[in-house]
């Protein structure tokens, strides 16, 4: 049996592949209480991974697809309503199964973009892996989400607000800037923290579904599937790794928390909008 | 299926085509999404009904069934889905088997817990060792609409609770002064009126419901998501009908069926909540009577 402390060394970096502990997963008669914790724990590095660049990438392009969708220009609305219509309406589990299949698909070699001057050789070998390839689902899939959210809250934003920057004589854009912009996050801000919690939930089906763990680096949740097929007991590794999320959420809502106070910083204290956790994971 | 499908090899394409789609695994195919619809409506009522008897614990004044009820809806809602799925159909197969274990054989002597193995006598095996592979199939698929119906019972819940308590308290107040108990009240007011306000809530949970079936597969059921990795998958020359790597179109079709059913499901709620809206205190109410006027 392995001490708490070598558990810790064996397992702990153990998702970022073999190179980084041992080689082998602990095995059926050998699985200590600390293996499972800290080979979770290990795995929660992926799920972050995933949910932080997801969310970050996704929040510049939810803008402006949320931007795009609300335009009076059926040129970029259309489309734009079309992005978020596919997105949500179909199970992301499904998603993640059609683009692997689609990455698979493209040739091995490489794509050539000629850009006239350089020609860019895409390295489509990455896009078949679950660290750039289920990104992308994730990252499009966020996008649609939090567009929808951001455009709701472009339509809500208060009249008397739009006539006031035109009174000012405010153009286009410094219009956007300095009020369209901020009032639409302030009014999406409680619904997106609830979104960056569901898409941080959803890293989990990445190994699920289709794209491959390879060296068996997976995240939280595929390490609590592994433990639990092979001691066939659920009721060790599942609470562990509900527990984890838990945490991971407490730590979305206590950030988001802090971005909802500066963003409502000019608002007395009574009238700032609450942050309020309302979990529905799956999508 | 066809006549003319004796020989494929031979066959042009459109024909090849029509009798690709019709083999016998393709039939199996197609009544995987007969099973996601089963699905679908045995456990929409099965988790109304839980969420309907949750939301009213809830608010009972009895204590113990208030504080089950909280604690039934506030574990469920946060704990992640996906974990709740895989953990409760073998957690209660567990529990099944157990119970059986315990009726059945009374004189076993040795724990049901060696080590990493859960041991149970022959006879108390669920379902049955010698079972036939529909009633195995059939246990698979009811233990999956447990797990759905739980978990989408403690959101239906939420949603419920808080439509009841959004029935204008003066109504209430009403009720009672003409001499109705709190369940007349309840029964004649808030009941049917609270609908209105639970729709757009219950409508948004049976979409996450139509985007959770996908997760069947996970369970080990033959479901759409089997049928299309197995059929898209490349066919050497060995297959009847050869082709190459064709998953990412079984995925797309999967991928607009699933689009079909939230589409048209968003569209059936929008009519039911205009229907529920006549006569009530709200902004479509008020609509629906200047209409009628």
């Amino acid at each position: 049996m392995r001490t708490c402390a070598e558990s810790f060394e064996g397992y702990i970096l153990r998702a970022l592949g073999r190179d980084y502990g041992e080689r082998l997963l602990p095995r059926n008669l050998d699985i200590t209480l600390c293996d499972q914790l800290f080979l979770i724990a290990s795995g929660l590095i992926w799920n972050i991974y995933f949910a932080a660049l997801a969310i970050f990438v996704g929040f510049f392009l939810a803008v402006a697809v949320a931007v795009a969708k609300f335009s009076e220009n059926r040129l970029f609305s259309v489309p734009a309503s079309a992005f978020v219509f596919v997105f949500r309406g179909s199970p992301l589990f499904i998603q993640f199964f059609f683009f692997y299949s689609a990455f698979v698909l493209l040739p091995r070699s490489g794509i050539d973009i000629p850009l006239g001057f350089v020609t860019l050789t895409v390295n489509t070998t990455a896009l078949t892996t679950a660290q750039v390839g289920g990104l992308i689902v994730l990252l499009l899939n966020t996008t649609a989400y939090s567009a929808e959210l951001f455009f709701g809250a472009l339509r809500s934003i208060p009249k008397g607000d739009l006539e006031a920057a035109d009174a000012y004589g405010m153009g286009p854009l410094t219009k956007f800037r300095r009020v369209v912009f901020p009032s639409m996050l302030r009014l999406a801000w409680p619904s997106y923290t609830n979104e960056a919690i569901f898409l941080t939930h959803s890293t989990t089906l990445v190994f699920l579904s289709a794209f491959p763990a390879r060296q068996q680096a997976g995240e939280a949740f595929y390490y609590a599937r592994y433990f639990v097929d092979q001691t066939f007991n659920p009721f060790v590794a599942y609470p562990i790794v509900a527990g984890y999320f838990v945490l991971l959420t407490l730590a979305i809502i206590g950030l988001y928390g802090l971005v909802n106070m500066r963003l409502n910083r000019h608002l007395p204290k009574e009238r700032r909008r609450r942050i309020r956790f309302r979990p529905q994971y799956i999508r | 299926m066809f006549s003319f499908c004796t020989d494929p090899a031979t066959l042009p394409q459109w024909q090849w085509f029509a009798c690709y789609l019709t083999t016998p695994t393709h039939f199996a195919f197609y009544r995987s999404f007969l099973m996601v619809m089963l699905l679908l409506a045995i456990t929409a009522p099965v988790a109304l009904a839980l969420g309907l008897v949750g939301a009213m614990a809830v608010r009972s004044r009895i204590w113990p069934v208030s504080w089950l009820g909280k604690g039934y809806v506030n574990i469920v809602r946060g704990v992640p889905d996906i974990v709740f799925f895989m953990f409760v159909p073998i957690a209660l197969g567990q529990g099944i088997e157990w119970v059986f274990h315990h009726i059945q054989c009374p004189d076993w002597d040795q724990p049901i817990r060696q080590g990493n193995d859960f041991i149970v006598c022959r006879e108390a095996k669920v379902p049955g060792v010698n079972a036939p592979a529909w009633v195995r199939n059939a246990y698979a698929f009811s233990m999956a609409v447990v797990a759905f119906a739980l978990v989408f019972g403690a959101f239906a819940a939420n949603t419920l609770y808080g439509a009841m308590q959004a029935v204008p308290k003066a109504q209430i107040e009403t009720a009672e002064a003409y001499g109705m108990t709190r369940a007349q009240a309840f029964r004649r007011i808030i009941m049917p009126q609270m609908w209105v306000y639970a729709i757009p809530g219950l409508s948004n949970i049976w979409q996450i419901l139509i985007k959770a079936t996908p997760l069947l597969f996970l369970l080990g059921l033959q479901d759409a998501v089997y049928w299309a990795r197995e059929l898209g998958g490349q066919k050497t020359s060995l297959y009847t009908y050869p082709h190459p790597d064709w998953r990412m179109w079984y995925f797309l079709a999967l991928l607009c069926f699933y689009l079909f059913l939230t589409w048209a499901s968003e569209r059936g709620f929008a009519r039911l909540n205009n229907r529920l809206s006549r006569g009530q205190a709200t902004a479509a109410g008020e609509r629906h009577r200047r209409g009628a006027t």
